[in-house]
């Protein structure tokens, strides 16, 4: 059932909003992060505890010819200098990468990027640390960089990967979905065919806290603990037991406090490992946290993908079918973070919110000279690409069509009763109800006034836009059966214990970046239960603490350890029932649940409360057979399918016609994520999201030079938006519940980072429809957009 | 945490102390007033000075004062002082739409107008608006004050007449009646550097021509007033086609680098586009002071 509601009157939750269950309340973990006590990986300080830094590579491609640690060694407050060849020898200069590639811990043969690590210092204090990498002497024979990826498999391109035994050239993987045949046969008879080449540039998902660990090798217990900056906690011990040869039940992973991750902490760095050997090597705890130039130069990068697109249509505007292939920048090492089977992550969802006859798609992935990475930056394993190509292909169409692109999407979607929905190129859309949502954005932004005063602009000359997108994502990786990361199925666990006076605590495996999962898990607990949230607290985040899963990444809390946590309580409310049973000395099937309590069916009168229960199963009553004396329980959740969130965005900007400018007025964000458990943490994703999609479509991108050197290693040139470039969001949304998740709950995390950047960009292309422009890619700097009106557009790499 | 090289610190109790300190300190010390330009190239290590001389507690230098036919602004007068005072809206409301552009109210509560001239990047804002309003520079050193127009202030990019063991202490602005001025920028976000921005300065004589103006252009590589337009605009009435020829000669007068705000056209037809704009607005607020005027006096 799809309910339309407008956005409540009161958007601000206040000291009253007390739900038992799901609702408006703010944060529980708010308090401690207004009053400056979250407590981060920085803030960890150990006893005896020593500090780290890295010394990077000056340029992107070179031979090591030598390294001279002599005099950093003298450094009177330096312990330990660790380079390549030490760590060749402990067998720890090479770490596999989540995408079954290796990667150099410290470069041993060649440098393969700008800001690759080279030697790793450890000092009494991090400023000596810092001091001693400028007297480590490096020579490097300084080789020509692959910077271009459309030249990257030139036959007179440099080999990046000459470490791989047999590797002639930067290739690393086609990749293809969807019928090929079938697709060119529904091309070859369309009525009208559009093609472009559209490209999502590098951005880099720059989280407010840098990334960082403090490493505690106990060599007595022969025991690590490494607290680090981690979206996956669980994931990262497993690895560091291969890696490391430490037996997984001696390491403990803690990830505390994290300020912000959007993909970037998933991938395991080189400086986690390097703190490891530092601790090992001194015998005492090690902490490195990396500077802000680093985080943008050396860690997980987003998109680089260059599309070619088409799309192919009947003159009156049914999309037939849909093509791409993909050129993937993946820099020098193939470090990205998707399921395994999936090189290209999801892209494949590029189809979107279509009926179509058919899909083919084709990527083909590249080493270049860059820093590693690839699916970061909240784009649910490349849906975000997937998204930025199909909806600014409609608007290409609409344009040729000379059709409206609201009425072009609205005549196109996959209809209600088509769900669940297998689209062409393998995915099963589990849910959807897209007119309704669309419908509302439209009327919430007031769609036909707006292209009204746009008419009437233009006819002065002055430049309006108004862009659309409609979004499906598939979020909440995945069911076992096709999908692991490293042979690690993606489930998540969750255990839930209810104290003797009924307070709870659930425990989860997948960590918070900011998400709010103490509330919302909390939450979800008492939505099943019926204790307060405030009664329910959650763990998360510590390897000893909480039970296995795969961490939070590609908006799968909510749909995967979202529906563990609902289950395991829902163990929990029948185990009670048993209990309260014994308790009322009744039968369990004589027993009706209402929230909080089970009670004697036609006798509501006669009940025992959770908290009674609880004492009950902890006390002295005699229970039946099979029902241990507690209230506890645990489940692992594999997912039967992905959850499809949706949504519909309006954007209207207005372009200066002098300078360029681009200045959003309006956004309009419908979203639809099936059940929605508290809707301000939901809007205030919206909010992180939207904010986001702005910056990447009009202002963020790593370029690099000719040389392979990256432009984009500072605040100062990597922009990212602030409150000014930013309107009043107005969020809206529609309830279109997932049924196969417990509570019909799908990921909303990503919606708006996916969705967003095409709404923006086909905004600023519509405003330069007066100067014939069709197409212009992203950052819609004024430098660019100027340029596109002058006829010039250009791709940015 | 990005760190800078190891340096030595010591905060400075009055002008003579910091000139004291800057002699005895010699040319690896640098003075740090808001620090936005100076910290952040050390913890790049751009800048390794061994002494950082820290002036803030120099509140002697922290003033705005109508004088006489002169705007007196004391270098360590903050920017949002500048941007919040009255006076400079109503005698240079250049200033104030420069100050609007400055970064953020962050850095500009803590930024100087000492710092911005001295730190003299191309792309800084308050020197752009110095050089168009005329404004005199007092420096005074070891030897006592001297004072400097801009165009002898104002060397080039990263470059000032200010020696080693000198300090910049006061910006006079002459006040001119009849007059207005405006500053425009264009910029990716805000917060960051200029990509180009104009400012102009426009005095309107009694029978309503041009009878002095000043045009200068920021981060396109003019050190200096756009001087070309002055012979054309001078004696003129203010008007559309006289902006517009203003702005071809400030595109053809500036030479600006490409870089990642945009190539070199684009920044041509910001200086011509924004040098039109600011006369526009100029003018436009010179001919409303004049009307006022008359009306005071009638």
């Amino acid at each position: 059932m799809t309910i339309l509601e407008d956005r409540p009157s009161n958007p601000a939750a206040g000291d009253h909003d007390r739900p038992i269950g799901h609702g408006r309340m703010q944060r529980k973990e708010d308090p401690r992060f207004v009053r400056g006590k979250g407590h981060y990986v920085d803030d960890i300080v150990l006893p005896g505890m020593l500090h780290g830094a890295i010394l990077r590579a000056p340029v992107a491609h070179a031979r090591l010819v030598s390294i001279d640690t002599t005099e950093a060694l003298a450094h009177p407050k330096v312990l330990a200098v660790i380079t390549g060849s030490d760590l060749q020898a402990l067998g720890l200069a090479w770490a596999p990468t989540l995408s079954m590639d290796v990667q150099a811990v410290l470069v041993t043969d060649k440098v393969r990027f700008q800001g690759q690590e080279v030697a790793f210092v450890v000092a009494e204090d991090r400023y000596a640390a810092r001091d001693a990498l400028e007297l480590i002497q490096v020579e490097y024979d300084v080789l020509a960089p692959v910077v271009d990826a459309r030249k990257a498999m030139d036959p007179d391109a440099p080999v990046i990967r000459d470490d791989l035994e047999g590797r002639t050239d930067n290739h690393i993987f086609d990749w293809e979905a969807g019928n090929k045949a079938e697709t060119d046969a529904v091309f070859a008879s369309a009525d009208v065919v559009v093609k472009q080449e559209i490209v999502y540039p590098r951005v880099h998902p720059a989280p407010m806290e840098t990334c960082g660990a403090v490493a505690d090798f106990d060599p007595i217990e022969g025991r690590l603990t490494l607290y680090e900056t981690t979206q996956a906690p669980h994931a990262h011990r497993t690895l560091f037991a291969i890696v490391s040869g430490i037996p997984e039940h001696k390491i403990r992973v803690v990830s505390p406090d994290i300020g912000g991750g959007f993909g970037n902490k998933v991938g395991i760095y080189p400086g986690y490992i390097l703190a490891v050997v530092g601790s090992i090597v001194t015998g005492k705890p090690v902490k490195w946290v990396e500077d802000r130039s680093e985080n943008l130069m050396s860690t997980s990068f987003a998109r680089d993908y260059i599309m070619q697109g088409e799309i192919a249509a009947t003159k009156d505007g049914k999309i037939l079918a849909l093509r791409t292939s993909v050129l993937a920048d993946h820099g020098a090492f193939n470090a990205t973070a998707q399921p395994t089977k999936y090189p290209a992550g999801f892209f494949h969802i590029f189809t979107g919110s279509y009926d179509l006859a058919a899909a083919h798609c084709t990527v083909t992935g590249v080493y270049t000279n860059k820093a590693p990475g690839g699916v970061a930056y909240a784009c649910s394993f490349r849906v975000t690409e997937a998204v930025y190509l199909v909806e600014r292909m409609v608007d290409i169409l609409a344009r040729k069509l000379e059709m409206d692109p609201a009425e072009l999407r609205l005549k196109n979607f996959i209809k209600k009763e088509q769900f669940p929905y297998p689209n062409k190129t393998g995915w099963e859309y589990d849910s959807g109800d897209y007119e309704p949502t669309m419908r509302l954005s439209m009327k919430m932004a007031g769609y036909d006034e707006l292209r009204r005063e746009q008419k009437e602009k233009r006819e002065r000359g002055e430049l309006m836009g108004i862009g659309i997108s409609f979004f499906t994502e598939t979020v909440g990786a995945g069911p076992r059966k096709d999908m692991d990361i490293l042979g690690l199925g993606m489930a998540d666990g969750a255990e839930l214990r209810i104290h003797p006076t009924g307070k709870a605590v659930v425990r989860i495996s997948v960590q918070s970046q900011g998400q709010g999962h103490e509330t919302t898990f909390a939450q979800i607990v008492a939505e099943e239960i019926g204790i307060p949230p405030e009664d329910i607290d959650v763990v998360h985040g510590d390897t000893d603490q909480t039970p296995f899963g795969l961490g939070t990444y590609g908006s799968r809390s909510t749909p995967v350890s979202g529906a563990a946590v609902a289950l395991v309580a829902r163990k929990v409310r029948e185990k009670a029932r048993f209990i309260a049973a014994a308790m009322l000395e009744t039968r369990p099937e004589d027993l009706e649940w209402e929230k909080g309590r089970w009670f004697v069916k036609g006798d509501p009168s006669v009940g025992k409360t959770m908290a009674e229960i609880a004492m009950g199963a902890h006390g002295t009553v005699a229970l039946p057979e099979g029902i241990d004396g507690n209230l506890d329980a645990e489940v692992t959740y594999d997912p039967p399918n992905l959850t499809f969130p949706f949504g519909a965005y309006i954007c209207v900007v207005d372009v200066d016609p002098g300078t360029g400018h681009v200045k959003v007025r309006r956004f309009i964000a419908v979203d639809d994520c099936g059940t929605r458990i508290n809707p301000m943490i939901i809007e205030g994703q919206i909010h992180g999201g939207l904010t986001d999609g702005v910056g990447m479509a009009l202002m963020e991108i790593i370029e690099f030079d000719a040389e392979g050197n990256c432009l984009g290693g500072s605040f100062m040139d990597y922009l990212i938006p602030t409150a000014m470039e930013v309107p009043d969001w107005e969020t809206g949304f529609t309830v279109t519940p997932s049924p196969h998740h417990p509570i019909g709950a799908k990921g909303v995390g990503e919606s708006a980072t996916v969705g967003s950047p095409p709404a923006v960009v086909n905004a600023v292309v519509d405003a330069l429809a007066p100067f014939g422009v069709v197409h212009m890619d992203m950052p819609c700097t004024p430098a660019r957009v100027w340029e596109a009106m002058q006829g010039r557009t250009r791709p940015p790499v | 945490m990005q760190i800078p090289a190891p340096f030595d610190y010591v905060r400075a109790s009055s002008v003579d102390n910091a000139l004291a300190l800057l002699d005895r300190h010699g040319p690896e010390s640098r003075v740090v007033a808001g620090g936005h330009s100076l910290l952040p190239m050390m913890k790049l290590r751009l800048a390794r000075p061994d002494w950082l001389i820290d002036i803030n507690d120099l509140y002697e230098l922290d003033y705005l004062l109508v004088d006489g036919p002169v705007l007196r602004i004391g270098a360590m007068t903050r920017h949002t002082t500048l941007l919040e005072s009255d006076d400079v809206r109503r005698l240079f409301p250049i200033i104030t739409d420069a100050e609007r552009v400055i970064a953020d109210p962050i850095v500009r509560n803590r930024g100087t107008i000492g710092g911005s001239l001295c730190q003299a990047d191309p792309a800084e804002d308050l020197s752009t608006v110095c050089h168009v309003l005329e404004a005199v520079a007092v420096v005074r050193g070891p030897n006592g004050e001297r004072m400097l127009s801009m165009a002898d202030f104002h060397r080039g990019p990263y470059e000032t007449a200010v020696a080693q063991n000198e300090l910049l202490i006061e910006v006079r602005i002459p006040i001119r009646a009849r007059s207005a001025s405006a500053y425009e920028k264009v910029e990716r976000r805000v917060g960051d550097w200029a990509v180009a921005a104009a400012g102009a300065s426009v005095t309107l004589a009694a029978v309503g021509t041009i009878s002095h103006v000043a045009v200068g252009l920021t981060a396109v590589g003019l050190d200096r007033n756009v001087t070309e337009v002055e012979a054309v605009l001078v004696g003129q009435a203010p008007g559309e086609e006289l902006f517009a020829l203003a702005g071809r000669l400030a595109a053809l007068a500036c030479d600006p680098l490409a870089d990642q705000r945009g190539p070199i056209d684009y920044k041509r037809h910001l200086a011509d586009e924004l040098t039109r704009r600011v006369l526009r607005v100029a003018c436009s607020r010179a001919a409303a002071s004049v009307f006022d005027l008359t009306l005071q006096e009638g």
